[in-house]
């Protein structure tokens, strides 16, 4: 030992008393030891118990989604206009298709989802570090199953819904369609979407540290399925105008076009259709402005059209009835001459409604005080939104009369310095026909009679819709609209469109407005074509011919009885009725 | 019936005495083991979901375990002390071989291939260190001089060092404990466990700058704070604190383990099975295990302190407590209290190299303590 001196006696010899002395001590820092661990237990089970216990919850239980079926959209009589189908979505695991070494079952994959193997592939290698990637949505259930069927890991489905709209084209505009994720992004789709979508209810469930679900754990909330919605349009009044509008675009070989069909009791929109029309069950290949409801949100000056509301407040003025003279020899306003195409000289108003007469409009407007000529196209609802609740749906434009020149009075009386919506329009027809009393419009069904609020005197509103049964009549410009059996009220428009450079001399709005049966009415009708290209471009020619056959099919369809059999001829009416 | 009974009892009880006596075995001691073994293989088959495979393998070491431990039970003590440093020295050498052999290959430098068997050399290691220390003390005056301490120092000192280079910090550690506890329990002075406490304070900086490996220095870091890298080297340490601590008192229920059957927990069957455990048993079952686990070791201790010589004693008593410092140093990583160290939970983690050392020297004990004669008590 170096450097220590050996110490005598007592630590020289180690005893056996002293070895299990240390035996007792080393037992006893095991004890201690054993102890700090039993501590330590208690401190993670016990002390902390809540925080771990919710850290392992944390890491095995998730809540997983449980989709609802979206609301049924139905037409007034119950047939379905757009339903909810279960479909699967193809979803991939990248992390357990790598882990399982089963890239090599690429190509037999991508060959049942009927996709580009390439696309599959990088779909999945290039997504390596993520747990969920879609990799088919909608599959039909039966063509899913058979992916299923392969037996891939990491391959899932997950039950979702589709939106199927069994009229297709026919309704697209007024529908409009849900995103792959089920919500509104158009048309009644979006203006409903609360009511129609369902609240997807949840469910708690563990999963392993791969994503697998392993068990169902609790329901949080079972899906809460949307609730249908029974809309005012009528399927088979759709097909109808929809066959006639797309007939009349192509007849005349015209860039769009729109029609309307309201119920004039209701106030109800029997029918919307528009032209270019998509297919809302596929589209891939159409472009945005295909999707818009033209008969809502676009707007157009109406032309000789908005004539019976200028002479509405003529009437309602006390100075005109129907067979007031105006002379019709041109007339100058401001800089501006105005002229009729054809010289009419000394004729009744009711004839300058029937022949449609700019210059008999003109001096009528002049006569009457900015104020209640204003007032009047307001009351008909011009330049205000119908509140059909229709998204993007356009307000029109109608200045205020303190802004009007007397210019701008005078082309008013024909249609110039305003726009509307086809709807608007149509809303306003209805209101006449409606002998004066304004219903809101609306697109749900409605139960029952609807009060609506008095525009105009019930009188003038009669004496109006005599004035335009004119335009239908044999020398009327509106002619080709008129039925056999039914009496038509109803006015033609021939508006030239506005372009940049002032207004086009070749392109028109030919536009028809008008109610049935005149005596008693019960629909009201505006069809827009919007720049015929053929030889004829008149409202009358190209507009009035949809409107009729349109309306005979809808009058036959809701049962009106007819009011006008006494003015058709027997051998027609047989020929008509044995056509049928 | 009831003297039948009785009867028979008694019989089976007494061929049972018999049967111990006659294989040199310890009633309690083996009663113990085979109570760990069993619950460990109960552990492995839930940990392993269900494995049967995994299971059955599990079970032949076992086997493998107990024929190792009546095997040494049966080599006298004396013969043991005789061999000693040839077993030391034949541990030494391999360690080297091995050593060697993975320069050469820069492959693992732990397993020594002899065609029909793989094994540690460090395994060999763990017996013979405790053995060759006591043999080296047992002719020696006790408490051992300066010398002595310094020639035993030096002669743990150096495998220890060829284990932590291979690198396997936790055999390593286990082999340096069981030499350091025989000097211990021979009497060592307190100035000496003072100084070689300083010492080994004294050391953690160099270890710290030149033999840890980066893995290991990241080991402790993580330690000090597992948040810092919760998805990577944190997740370990982690996972089993929240496997554990979801236990609660009483545990999930056996197979019910969200965390180990969902393989959330890493290394649930091997390193991290005593988080199973705790999450499945709770604190009940983790207490149980643990008062297993002293009851070898407390019977261990008797053991030590009650056998005849100063070899026996020593080696009794290092065997027992290096046997404690295996389960705490796996427990103790597992719950969060000591670094991660790759020790696994002895006679209860997947695998078996580790079981069949520890019932060799379980054997040893029971050669020990089943030899004794009446004898000197004198040291």
């Amino acid at each position: 030992m170096i450097g220590t001196p050996v110490r005598s006696g007592e630590a020289r010899s180690f005893t056996f008393d002293q070895f299990r002395v240390r035996l007792r001590v080393v037992l006893g820092i095991i004890l201690v030891f054993a102890c700090g661990l039993v501590i330590r237990a208690v401190d993670l089970q016990v002390l902390d118990d809540g925080f771990l216990e919710g850290q392992g919850e944390a890491r095995s239980t998730r809540v997983a989604k449980l989709s609802a079926n979206r609301g049924s959209l139905l037409d007034r009589n119950g047939e379905p206009l757009a339903v909810s189908t279960p479909v699967d979505t193809v979803w991939v695991n990248p992390k357990e298709v790598a882990k399982a070494h089963a890239s090599d079952q690429i190509p037999r994959l991508a060959e049942a989802l009927n996709r580009d193997p390439q696309w599959v592939a990088r779909r999945i290698t290039g997504n390596l570090d993520r747990e969920f990637v879609y990799l088919v949505r909608h599959m039909r259930p039966q063509d899913a199953a058979q992916v299923k069927a392969l037996g891939i890991p990491g391959i899932y489905l997950l039950r979702e819904y589709r939106r199927y709209y069994p009229a297709g084209e026919v309704t697209g505009h007024v529908l409009g369609f849900t995103s792959v994720d089920d919500v509104g992004q158009e048309g009644l789709e979006l203006a409903y979407d609360q009511w129609l979508g369902g609240q997807a209810g949840a469910k708690r469930v563990i999963q392993d540290r791969y994503g697998r679900t392993v068990e169902d754990i609790e329901s949080i909330r079972s899906p809460r399925p949307g609730q249908d919605l029974v809309t005012s349009i009528d399927l088979r009044i759709q097909y109808l105008a929809y066959r006639e509008l797309k007939a009349a675009i192509q007849q005349h070989n015209a860039k769009a076009g729109s029609v309307v069909v309201l119920d004039v009791t209701t106030g109800e929109v029997l029918a919307m259709v528009n032209q270019p029309a998509y297919n809302p069950n596929d589209r891939d290949q159409y472009t945005a402005p295909r999707y818009r409801n033209r008969a809502a949100t676009d707007i157009f000056e109406p032309g000789s059209s908005i004539k019976p509301f200028v002479v509405a407040a003529a009437f309602a003025g006390g100075k005109y009835h129907a067979g007031t003279v105006i002379d019709t020899t041109p007339i100058r306003v401001g800089i501006k001459t105005i002229t009729d195409e054809h010289p009419l000289g000394l004729i009744p108003l009711t004839t300058v409604v029937a022949k449609s007469s700019n210059v008999g409009m003109t001096k009528i407007a002049l006569s009457l005080k900015p104020e209640s000529m204003w007032g009047m196209l307001d009351s008909f609802g011009f330049g205000k939104v119908t509140g059909s609740g229709f998204p993007g749906e356009s307000a029109g434009l109608l200045n205020h009369y303190s802004h009007w020149r007397p210019i701008s009075q005078a082309t008013m009386s024909y249609g110039y310095g305003l726009s509307v919506t086809p709807l608007q329009l149509a809303h306003a027809y209805a209101v006449l026909g409606g002998e004066g009393i304004s219903r809101p419009v609306t697109m749900r069904r409605v139960e029952g009679a609807v009060a609506g609020e008095r525009v105009i005197e019930e009188s003038v509103a009669r004496e109006l819709l005599k004035v335009m049964e004119g335009v239908v009549s044999q020398d009327g410009t509106g002619n080709r609209a008129a039925l056999i059996g039914y009496r038509v009220a109803g006015k033609t428009g021939t508006a030239k469109k506005a372009t940049p450079g002032g207004y086009s001399e070749d392109a028109y709005f030919g536009v028809f407005g008008g109610v049935v049966p005149a005596s008693n009415p019960r629909l009201a009708a505006i069809v827009v074509i919007d720049e015929p290209r053929g030889k004829q471009y008149y409202g009358g020619d190209v507009a009035a011919p949809v409107f009729s056959n349109v309306m005979a099919g809808a009058l036959r369809l809701l049962g009106v009885p007819p009011d006008g059999l006494d003015t058709v001829p027997a051998t027609t009416l047989v020929r008509a009725l044995s056509a049928e | 019936m009831s003297a039948n009974f009785d009867s028979s009892t008694h019989r089976t009880l007494t061929l049972t005495a018999r049967l111990l006596s006659a294989l040199h075995l310890d009633g309690a001691l083996f009663a113990g083991l085979l109570a760990i073994c069993a619950t460990g293989l109960g552990i492995i088959y839930s940990a392993a979901g269900e494995d049967v495979g995994m299971f059955l393998r599990q079970g032949g070491r076992v086997v493998l375990a107990l024929a190792a431990l009546i095997t040494f039970a049966q080599v006298p003590p004396r013969f043991l002390r005789m061999i000693a440093p040839w077993l030391y020295g034949l541990g030494l050498l391999l360690l080297l071989i091995v050593m060697g052999v993975g320069d050469i290959g820069k492959g693992a430098q732990r397993w020594l291939d002899l065609g029909i068997i793989r094994f540690q050399p460090a395994e060999i290691m763990k017996i013979a260190m405790p053995l060759f220390c006591a043999w080296y003390l047992h002719e020696r005056p006790l408490p051992p001089s300066f010398p002595t301490v310094v020639v035993l120092g030096l002669a743990i000192a150096v495998p220890t060092a060829i284990i932590m280079e291979q690198p396997d910090l936790g055999t390593a550690m286990l082999v340096a404990v069981s030499g350091a506890l025989v000097i211990l329990l021979a009497g060592l002075q307190f100035r000496y466990i003072v100084g070689v406490g300083a010492l080994v304070v004294g050391s953690v900086p160099v270890l710290w700058s030149f033999f840890m490996h980066d893995y290991q220095r990241q080991r402790v870091l993580t330690f000090l704070n597992p948040q810092s890298d919760p998805l990577g080297s944190g997740y370990h340490i982690i996972q089993s604190q929240i496997a554990i601590g979801s236990g609660g008192v009483f545990g999930k229920g056996y197979m019910n383990g969200s965390q180990a059957q969902l393989e959330f927990l890493p290394e649930r069957s091997t390193d991290f099975i005593f988080a199973v455990i705790g999450e499945e048993w709770g604190l009940i079952g983790l207490t149980t295990l643990l008062l297993m686990y002293l009851f070898v070791i407390v019977r261990g201790l008797y053991m030590a302190a009650t056998a005849q010589d100063t070899f026996g004693r020593l080696v009794a008593g290092s065997l027992s407590a290096t046997f404690f410092v295996y389960v705490f140093v796996n427990t103790g990583m597992v719950t969060g209290l000591l670094p991660v160290v790759g020790v696994p939970l002895p006679l209860v983690s997947y695998g078996g190299t580790s079981m069949v050392t520890l019932m060799a020297g379980f054997g040893i004990l029971m050669a020990v303590h089943t030899r004794r004669s009446l004898r000197s008590r004198e040291l």
